[in-house]
């Protein structure tokens, strides 16, 4: 018999009610979730999930932004105004605050993506949180693409990717000892493109900088820079007018910009839909290190 | 050859449907050519990137591989890539215009029925590979016989490398018989046999004009177009409760729903239910979600149902009808496949089990047998199940459970154990009988 019509879902649909439901096991079964809210696009959809799985109730957990002190000042003043709408809890873990108490020091190359897990994992100690929500997707890279949806971690943040609990159809395993967490990602069978449907669907505002504009940038290895207070032109390297957008939006001072003329959501869509380049291969220094640097980040427990 | 146009918004097609969601599995080894094909749909539907391709073109030249080995293009533990081999289910996407993909990709050699029967718990289609110089050999056959097991409700048969057998219509008749005999035996659903080579893109976006004589769909038209709505089952409503939504709010007062995703069924507003364990009844009074009221929900989506009176319920609890009510049980007969390899199952274990949204305890009350999965013959003088082992047991829970025959119901017929000392899921189990 052929089902009517009307029982037919889309695949946004079927994302959206798979994200829900992680999102209410979490809050059903952990002891103190927080959600990780950097101001990128993946988090501003899973905050948009989040507000959808508990209406009309409000959001049943604080957000965490692991502040590098290398931000992009759109960023920061999206994550405030949106914190405020939603009369949420912010809570900032930073970098900066780290480094002068001493608890991490800044890398010989002046990059501080390392140096956010243990300022995190201190974080997660202090509040004692269980849970955490990522808005890590198995698209992204290779490292994540074995990733669970209910991700264990060890009492030192660790993940050991080559132990991971068996997940079966939607029967999450959240159990874990004191001490011990579960990173959960909601958003792990979505792509870059399911999630810019989704902002184009449910009319999701974004930081600016993800839409084209003009901006001084700088080549390096390839790829555009902004110049700004973290990123100076070395000897050699030209700065120049370009109409550049991120597509991904991390620390200030290893995020690349790309090339674009889309500035507005259909015109990113029609873009990322024809785009040959992944969006962490085309806009990430943090990725280039090695073959694997994304998994040594993470098993120390990175996002 | 290429799809043109990548794939589009969240747009209706022109009969009617949205573009959908397809899960499904894939399993074989290296040898088969299952990396190629992979590789293949991803490349031809334009969802390989070419810094990924570049990545895994170098480190295939590197380690002096004679072709792109594309399992690379995952196998991205270091681990994974210091040994050659591949750990665990990874999950790869792609789309065209009618349908977006979600493969399980599970790897062959290692921990092969763990894996297995954790891509499969959750796909819509199994994809089973075989060489077409080698026929059917014990692997393919452990294939179909897990994917049965798990009731993949739709199982395609590629008999791949047809270029190596000359387009021989003979020796992919003679594939296709066999398996076909063998899926009968196991009571597997939808089976269809393409040939094709994979390597070559014969079948696999369009038809092939090397095998004329093959009259079927190339295996991208057939994912594309397999009917998979009513896979669903839309008749018996299973609503397992996973959250009560009471707002502490000053705007919203006397607001209580009880959210969750619903596991089977269609409900409505007005229908007669019934909540169990208690077997209180209600009437629905609206189904909600957070952009306003719907008409109906049905799998797999996640509402808020509210009731016309306070009844109580809880998280654990299921919402039903009536007349059409899963069992509510403390005894259950399943089939469990052993994930653990630190400790066996025992008769006498007590272990933590999770079904649906509710946990309990459970003790194994019996082993009746275990099974061997390449000869399906059943060993009732075992004691234990290790590793990768399955065997049907019975198990006696703390609470009752509110189930379902796995046949029946995938959602409601499903569990895992977890061992309650070390936190780990240690098995799936699909339950067979309730009584």
């Amino acid at each position: 018999m052929t089902a009517p019509a009307a029982y037919r879902v889309s695949h946004l649909d079927a994302l959206e009610a798979e994200s829900i439901f992680v999102m209410r096991e979490v809050v059903a079964e952990m002891e103190r979730p927080v959600l990780l809210f950097s101001g990128g696009k993946d988090s501003i959809v899973m905050l948009r999930l989040a507000q959808k799985a508990f209406a009309p109730a409000s959001i049943p957990f604080p957000v965490m932004h692991v502040d590098t002190g290398h931000n992009f000042p759109e960023v920061l003043e999206y994550r405030d105004q949106r914190v405020t709408e939603l009369g949420l809890q912010l809570i900032v873990a930073s970098v900066p605050e780290a480094l002068s108490n001493g608890l991490v020091r800044e890398s010989a190359d002046g990059m501080r993506n390392r140096i956010q897990t243990p300022v995190l994992l201190d974080a997660v100690e202090k509040h004692r949180f269980d849970a955490l929500f990522g808005g890590a997707r198995r698209d992204e890279e290779k490292a994540r693409a074995k990733e669970r949806v209910f991700s264990f971690r060890d009492e030192f943040g660790q993940w050991d990717p080559k132990n991971q609990r068996p997940e079966l159809w939607s029967l999450y395993n959240g159990r874990h000892h004191p001490g011990e967490s579960i990173r959960v990602f909601p958003l792990s069978n979505w792509t870059e493109l399911d999630v810019w449907h989704y902002i184009a669907r449910e009319r999701i505002p974004l930081p600016s900088i993800y839409y084209a504009h003009e901006r001084e940038v700088i080549e390096r290895e390839g790829m555009l820079y902004a110049v700004n207070e973290f990123i100076r032109p070395r000897a050699g390297e030209e700065r120049f007018k370009a109409q550049v957008r991120y597509r991904t939006v991390g620390d200030a001072s290893c995020t690349a910009a790309v090339r674009s003329d889309a500035d507005t959501v259909e015109k990113v869509i029609e873009e990322v839909a024809a785009t040959r380049i992944t969006e962490r291969g085309a806009t990430r220094g943090d990725d280039r290190v090695s073959e694997a640097a994304m998994e040594d980040r993470k098993r120390e427990g990175y996002f | 050859m290429s799809v043109d146009t990548a794939a589009p918004a969240d747009s209706v097609l022109p009969e009617g449907r949205p573009m959908d969601l397809l899960r499904f599995a894939t399993a074989g080894s290296v040898d088969d050519g299952k990396s190629t094909l992979i590789g293949r749909l991803l490349y031809d539907t334009k969802s390989l990137f070419t810094d990924q391709l570049a990545a895994v073109e170098a480190v295939s030249a590197a380690r002096g591989d004679e072709y792109t080995n594309l399992a690379l293009l995952t196998d991205g533990l270091r681990a994974e890539r210091e040994q050659g081999i591949t750990i665990d289910v990874a999950y790869r996407y792609f789309a065209t215009p009618r349908r977006k993909f979600i493969i399980a990709d599970t790897p062959g050699h290692i921990q092969y029925t763990r894996n297995m029967v954790t891509g499969a718990s959750t796909a819509d289609l199994a994809l089973i590979l075989v060489d077409a110089r080698k026929g059917l050999v014990e692997q393919s056959r452990r294939h179909a016989f897990l994917c049965s097991l798990l009731r993949v409700p739709h199982l395609v048969l590629c008999v791949n490398k047809m270029d190596l057998v000359d387009w021989s219509q003979e020796v992919f008749e003679r594939i296709a018989d066999e398996f076909t005999a063998f899926a009968t035996k196991l009571d597997a659903p939808d089976l269809s046999v393409v040939p094709i080579s994979a390597l070559r893109g014969d079948n696999i976006v369009s038809r092939s004009e090397n095998m004329p004589w093959y009259e079927g769909p190339s295996l991208l038209h057939h994912l594309e177009r397999v009917h998979i709505a009513s896979d669903r089952n839309l008749v018996d409503v299973r609503f397992p409760v996973q959250y009560v939504i009471r707002p502490q709010s000053t705007t919203v007062t006397d607001y209580r729903g009880y959210a969750g995703q619903v596991a089977s069924g269609v409900l409505k507003p007005g229908d007669e239910v019934m909540a169990l364990p208690s077997g209180f009844t209600s009437r629905i009074a609206a189904v909600e979600t957070a952009d306003g009221p719907v008409d109906e929900a049905f799998p797999p989506m996640s509402v808020t149902v509210r009731l016309a009176d306070e009844i109580d319920i809880s998280r654990g609890d299921m919402i039903c009808r009536p007349n059409n009510a899963p069992a509510v049980t403390q005894d259950v007969e399943a089939m469990v496949c052993w994930m653990d390899e630190s400790r066996p199952l025992q008769v006498g274990g007590k272990y933590a089990i999770k079904h649906t949204t509710r946990s309990a305890r459970a003790i194994v009350r019996g082993l009746h047998y275990r099974l061997d999965i390449n000869t399906l013959h059943r060993d009732e003088s075992a004691t234990e199940l290790k590793l990768n082992e399955i065997g049907r047991v019975r198990l006696r829970t703390t609470v009752p459970l509110l189930a379902d025959e796995y046949r029946r119901n995938r959602t409601t017929g499903g569990f895992v154990i977890i061992d309650e000392t070390t936190n780990r899921t240690v098995a799936a189990g699909m339950i067979v009988d309730t009584a």
